[in-house]
């Protein structure tokens, strides 16, 4: 080329990497919004509350000394709705999405099924909540207890884990299931040795988003009867007579973390508050504890899962 | 390739058939024998309907929906038409194994990927596992490579080794028919001769349909040779006369390589 030619082409390159630059920069800066949205938010629940949690802030129950305070109910009620929850949530959404994906007919019915299911993901919480004070407060009977805040929140993230589901399967390549038929199995040894197994990561994402919005969700919680003030644990499962496993608890009254901030931040001592406070760093906590065994558990997968 | 004899029992044909895809016809009037413990070469240019062809004869086209069989596909010695929708395509598929373009090992364990297939037919007993994949594995000239790490993932072994392993997952099960869909297409050039040579040395132990999109690999493993273009079978016959002595001439142009 001539030498003149040369020296444009570079101004022009130099003049198009400024817009890379400048990208560059602005998306960093959008980022940090976020980043810093986040560490502002972490950092006072540590300054205002930080000083609380100690030892006994976890094995005591609520008491009208905010310094006797503890969020002993709370985590353990938390605890026992997040197991309900996933273990209605986890089984129904996989099979309803192994079903949408696999089994059901591609016709309108299907399709209308679908809409449905990826629009109940943004149905309001507190809607969730008045349907199982009627279903399962009143009509089952479950009344104001553990059962029903799981299987409500159960409900709330099941098209979430649904959706996920049906992701991950199509996600699959189709040369695996082609091989999978290929061997003479049927429709279910497909589904039940390769596919659900090999879309375990994928689900496990809509299970860890699923479980992380319903540790934190309130409303529903509140809506059904929640107590938030409560200065007994439900009933210990496990017992020294037979059958040595009960299922008591379920139907126990309960807290969980939210109701119990949100009992303590209504409150004006200020002493109240930071105990707020450390209760939403604890809550935060947890939610980044479950989030980080379940990413941890989907790396193990999908690490032997390769295609 | 030595020239087989005449009158050699055939495993499978096909009667009149068609098939189409949706509203294309992709098959038309297919007459086609495959001759029992023999190796069957399709050849074609690129949308002639071999691999299609193929594929019906494990009913893989069930699996999507549009498709649509006309005409029969009897395999022997019981004179079963396949294609009957009275017959169960899981029963065709235990008896017609398939190997892929694309290796496709499953996601599991080289010992698992082998027993799945005896898995499905209800085998339980470990100790006829562990013999039946031996079997199968040496069978695949696969054995020496892999027997000390039968635990560890099928995805970490080399193309070639994958696409024996399919082999052996098939082998495994003892099929009738054995089904190659360009099998070394995705594979370098000594890992193709691997994989001819297995082919070769199978046809003893069983019967073999193979489409290659590489004629050379077509007059070295196999005795039997289809040409097809668009949808029908042009020229049928031992693999010699069809590459030496055409007698079609849409078959020589497409031979010397005058088209395709």
């Amino acid at each position: 080329m001539q030498a003149n030619d040369l020296a444009k082409i570079r101004r022009v390159i130099s003049s198009n990497k400024r817009f890379d630059l400048m990208f560059a920069i602005a998306g960093f800066l959008a980022l940090m919004v976020g980043v810093m949205a986040f560490v502002a938010l972490f950092g006072e629940m540590v300054a205002n509350g930080g000083a609380r949690l100690n030892p006994d802030f976890f094995s005591s129950f609520p008491s009208r000394r905010a310094q006797n305070a503890g969020i002993l109910s709370a985590w353990v009620g938390s605890l026992l709705v997040m197991v309900v929850t996933a273990l209605s949530a986890i089984p129904l959404g996989i099979a309803a999405g192994v079903y949408l994906e696999e089994y059901a007919p591609k016709n309108w019915m299907t399709d209308l099924i679908e809409i449905n299911v990826t629009n109940l993901a943004g149905v309001p919480s507190i809607v969730y909540g008045l349907l199982a004070l009627g279903v399962f407060v009143y009509t089952f009977g479950f009344g104001q207890s553990i059962l029903t805040a799981g299987l409500t929140l159960g409900l709330l993230i099941l098209p979430v884990v649904i959706v996920s589901t049906r992701e991950a399967l199509r996600a699959i390549p189709i040369h695996i299931r082609e091989g999978a038929y290929g061997v003479g199995a049927t429709q279910w040894q497909v589904v039940s040795d390769h596919l659900v197994p090999y879309a375990t990561p994928g689900i496990m994402t809509g299970v860890i988003i699923g479980m992380s919005r319903a540790i934190g969700e309130t409303a529903p919680i509140i809506t059904i009867g929640a107590l938030t003030f409560i200065a007994f644990l439900p009933p210990s499962p496990i017992s020294d007579v037979a059958p040595y496993f009960n299922f008591e608890w379920l139907w126990s009254g309960f807290t969980v973390m939210p109701i119990q901030m949100f009992n303590w931040t209504s409150r004006p001592e200020e002493a109240f508050q930071q105990n707020a406070a450390a209760a939403g760093l604890i809550l935060v906590l947890m939610t980044l504890m479950m989030n980080a065994i379940a990413i941890w558990l989907r790396y193990r997968l999908r690490k032997s899962i390769a295609w | 390739m030595t020239t087989p004899e005449q009158n050699l029992p055939v495993k499978a044909f096909t009667r009149d058939f068609n098939f189409h895809y949706g509203s294309f016809q992709a098959l038309k009037s297919i007459n086609l024998p495959v001759i029992e413990k023999h190796v069957t070469a399709l050849i074609g240019p690129s949308g002639c309907g071999k691999s299609t062809l193929l594929r019906c004869f494990n009913r893989m086209h069930d699996l999507y929906p549009g498709n649509r069989y006309d005409g029969e596909i009897i395999l022997n010695p019981d004179n079963t038409n396949i294609l009957d929708p009275k017959v169960d395509p899981i029963e065709v598929r235990m008896r017609v194994g398939m190997v892929f373009q694309k290796p496709n090992p499953f996601p599991k364990s080289i010992y698992e990927n082998v027993a799945y297939g005896l898995r499905v037919r209800g085998e339980r007993s470990r100790s006829t596992l562990d013999d039946k994949i031996e079997d199968a594995l040496r069978g695949a000239s696969l054995w020496n490579e892999v027997k000390d790490r039968l635990d560890k993932p099928a995805t970490a072994l080399s193309g070639g080794q994958q696409q024996r392993l399919c082999i052996a997952r098939c082998l495994a099960t003892d099929p009738e028919l054995l089904l190659f869909d360009e099998p070394t297409s995705a594979l370098d050039p000594i890992a193709t001769a691997n994989i001819e040579e297995l082919v070769t040395q199978l046809r003893d132990r069983v019967t073999i349909l193979i489409v290659t999109h590489n004629m050379q690999q077509a007059a070295r493993v196999s005795h039997y040779t289809a040409y097809m273009y668009l949808g029908e079978v042009v020229e049928y016959g031992v693999t010699d006369e069809v590459f030496l002595r055409p007698k079609k001439k849409e078959t020589e142009d497409y031979i010397t390589g005058r088209f395709g």
